[in-house]
C-alpha cells in the first residue's frame, strides 16, 4: 500500500497508508485527518478536501478537469499547487505523496 | 456535565456529530444506535457508481469500524428504537435494552414516500434509499430489461441514467408537465430531459399512474390517460416523508419534520434533533425549512453536537445540492422560493450554464449545469447577500463574482 502524508492545519505529520485505487480524499476521512471535510463524498461538488500538493508531485498527477479547476478558483485561498484531494486516485507511484491542508474550507 | 450522549440514527448527521463531538474532546460515553445493518455510509452513491457497480461496497462508509473502536464509539447496528423516556431520560429499543441519556439526538432521517395505487404490494416494485434496496434492483438491471421509473425527480432520474447505462430499456413517467420541477428552472428540467432522451430513455411527464397489473410480480403500469408500460420491473421515487413518530410519541412538537430551533435544539433542552428528519429556520432566507441533502445533515450533526456541549452554535448555512445524471453535473446553491427574478447566464447548447435567481435585487440561489465556477462563486456571493446586476449575470463573459 502506498503511504501518503498529510500535514494537518495544525502543522502535525499525518503519515497514512492506503490501498490502491481509494482517492487521496478517501484516505484522509478514513483516518480521520483533520481539515479534510469532505462533504460532498468524491462528486467533485464541494471543495471541502482542498490540499496544496508537495510542488515536486505535482507533476505526477494528471491535471485538473474543467469541473475542479472551477471548483479551486473560488475555493478558499488557491494556489498554484491545489487540488481537490477526491480527484486523485491513489496509485503505487504516489508512495511517499505529500500534501498541506489548508486552515479552511469550502 | 455531560457523561451520556445517545445518537438515534445512524446516517450522514450521526456520522458528523461522533467525529465533532470526539473532535471536540468529549470524553463520556458515546452510543450509535441505527436500524441498518451498516456502519454510517454515503448515500449519495446509491443511486449512481454503487448502483452501477462501480464503487464497491467497502467505500461507502464514512469510516472503518476501528475509527469507532479507536473514538470509543459504541455503534448497535440492525437495532431500532421503539419510544423515548422523555422523564426518565432514557431510549426504550425495540429488543426491550434500555439507554440512558444526558443528551440524545435523533437523526432518524427520511423514509421513500411509497405508492397507494392498486397493485403497489406487487413484487418487482422497488424504492431506493438503502444499501439493502440497491441490492435487490441491481439484479434486476440486465440489459435488455424494462425498467419503469415512477417520477423524475433527482433519485428517478440518476437512476434511470444508470439502469440506461446498464443496458435496460428505460421510461420515466413524471406527473408535472417538466421533470424536477420542483427544484430547478425550466431551462435546466429541457436541459435534462433532452440529455435523457438522447440518451435513450423514454420521458414521459403529464401523466398519473393510477395502477400497477401484474400476476404475482408488476408487469405493467397503467395511466390515468389509458396509456400503459410494460415493466420487469418498478422503480420508485416520487419523494421522502420525514420519520417523526419516535419524536411525536414523546410529545415533541413535529410539523414536516421534527421542529428545532437554530441550534438543533427540540422543545426538551436534552434533546436534539439533526439531517432529513428536521424542520429548522433558515436564518439567511427568513422561513422554517425540511431539506433533503448531505450538506445540512453535515452541518447540523456539527452544529447539534457542539450546542450537545454546551458550546452555542447557530446553524446557518447556505444549502446546496448537487446530482450526477449521464456525463452532467447539476451543481445547485441557495433557496430559489420566492424569487422575483430569473436570469439565464450562457448557452445550453454548449453543455455548461446557469440560472440565476434574485429576490429583491440578491443572489438568492444558483443552477449551474456543468458549471462548477459560477456555482462557486454564487456560494459566496449568496452567503454575502450580494446584489448583481441582472445584465452582467447574463452576460457569460463577466465573470459571476465581478457581476456586481
Amino acid at each position: 500500500m502506498p503511504k501518503v502524508v498529510f500535514i494537518e492545519p495544525s502543522g502535525e505529520r499525518r503519515e497514512i497508508a492506503a490501498p490502491v485505487g481509494v482517492s487521496l480524499m478517501e484516505a484522509a476521512r478514513q483516518n480521520g485527518v483533520d481539515g479534510i471535510v469532505a462533504q460532498c463524498g468524491g462528486a467533485c461538488a464541494c471543495a471541502t478536501c482542498h490540499v496544496y500538493v508537495s510542488p515536486a508531485w505535482l507533476s505526477k498527477l494528471k491535471p485538473r478537469d474543467e469541473m475542479e479547476e472551477g471548483m479551486l478558483e473560488n475555493a478558499w485561498h488557491p494556489r498554484e499547487n491545489s487540488r481537490l484531494s477526491c480527484q486523485i486516485p491513489l496509485t503505487a507511484d504516489l508512495d511517499g505523496l505529500e500534501v498541506t491542508v489548508p486552515e479552511q474550507q469550502g | 456535565m455531560t457523561s451520556t450522549v445517545l445518537i438515534i440514527g445512524g446516517g450522514q448527521a450521526a456520522a458528523q456529530a461522533v467525529d465533532t463531538l470526539r473532535r471536540e474532546g468529549f470524553d463520556g460515553r458515546l452510543v450509535l444506535v441505527g436500524d441498518e445493518p451498516h456502519l454510517p455510509y454515503q448515500r449519495p452513491p446509491l443511486s449512481k457508481q454503487f448502483l452501477a457497480g462501480e464503487l464497491a461496497a467497502d467505500r461507502l462508509p464514512f469510516r472503518h469500524q476501528a475509527f469507532y473502536d479507536g473514538h470509543r464509539v459504541e455503534v448497535r447496528l440492525g437495532k431500532r428504537a421503539a419510544r423515548i423516556d422523555r422523564d426518565g431520560r432514557r431510549v426504550v429499543l425495540e429488543d426491550g435494552e434500555e439507554i440512558a441519556y444526558d443528551r440524545l439526538m435523533l437523526s432518524i432521517g427520511a423514509r421513500s414516500r411509497e405508492l397507494t395505487c392498486p397493485g403497489a404490494e406487487l413484487s418487482g416494485v422497488h424504492y431506493l434509499r438503502g444499501i439493502a434496496d440497491v441490492a435487490a434492483i441491481r439484479e434486476g438491471l440486465k440489459p435488455g430489461a424494462r425498467v419503469v421509473v415512477i417520477g423524475g425527480g433527482y433519485i428517478g432520474l440518476e437512476t434511470a441514467a444508470t439502469a440506461r447505462k446498464l443496458g435496460c430499456a428505460v421510461t420515466a413517467l413524471e406527473m408535472a408537465d417538466r421533470v424536477m420541477n420542483r427544484v430547478v428552472a425550466s431551462s435546466v428540467s429541457e436541459y435534462f430531459a433532452h440529455e435523457h432522451r438522447t440518451q435513450g430513455v423514454k420521458i414521459v411527464c403529464n401523466t398519473r399512474v393510477v395502477r400497477l397489473e401484474g400476476a404475482r410480480s408488476v408487469e405493467r403500469v397503467v395511466c390515468a390517460d389509458g396509456s400503459t408500460y410494460e415493466a420487469d420491473m418498478l422503480i420508485v421515487g416520487v419523494g421522502a416523508v420525514p420519520n417523526t413518530d419516535l419524536a411525536a410519541d414523546a410529545g415533541l412538537p413535529c410539523e414536516n419534520g421534527i421542529v428545532v430551533d437554530d441550534r438543533c435544539r427540540t422543545a426538551d433542552p436534552a434533546i436534539f434533533a439533526a439531517g432529513d428528519c428536521t424542520n429548522h429556520p433558515s436564518l439567511r432566507f427568513g422561513m422554517r425549512v425540511r431539506l433533503e441533502s448531505v450538506d445540512n445533515a453535515f452541518e447540523q450533526g456539527k452544529a447539534a453536537a457542539l450546542n450537545m456541549l454546551d458550546r452555542p452554535t447557530v446553524h446557518d448555512r447556505v444549502p446546496w445540492f448537487w446530482s450526477d445524471q449521464f456525463d452532467n453535473k447539476l451543481l445547485i446553491v441557495g433557496l430559489s422560493q420566492g424569487f422575483d427574478q430569473q436570469v439565464l447566464r450562457g448557452d445550453p447548447a454548449t453543455r455548461g450554464f446557469s440560472v440565476c435567481y434574485l429576490k429583491g435585487g440578491e443572489l438568492i440561489a444558483l443552477e449551474a449545469v456543468n458549471h462548477s465556477k459560477d456555482y462557486m462563486a454564487a456560494r459566496k456571493m449568496i452567503a454575502e447577500r450580494a446584489r448583481p446586476a441582472a445584465d452582467k449575470l447574463a452576460d457569460p463573459q463577466v465573470a459571476l463574482k465581478d457581476a456586481v
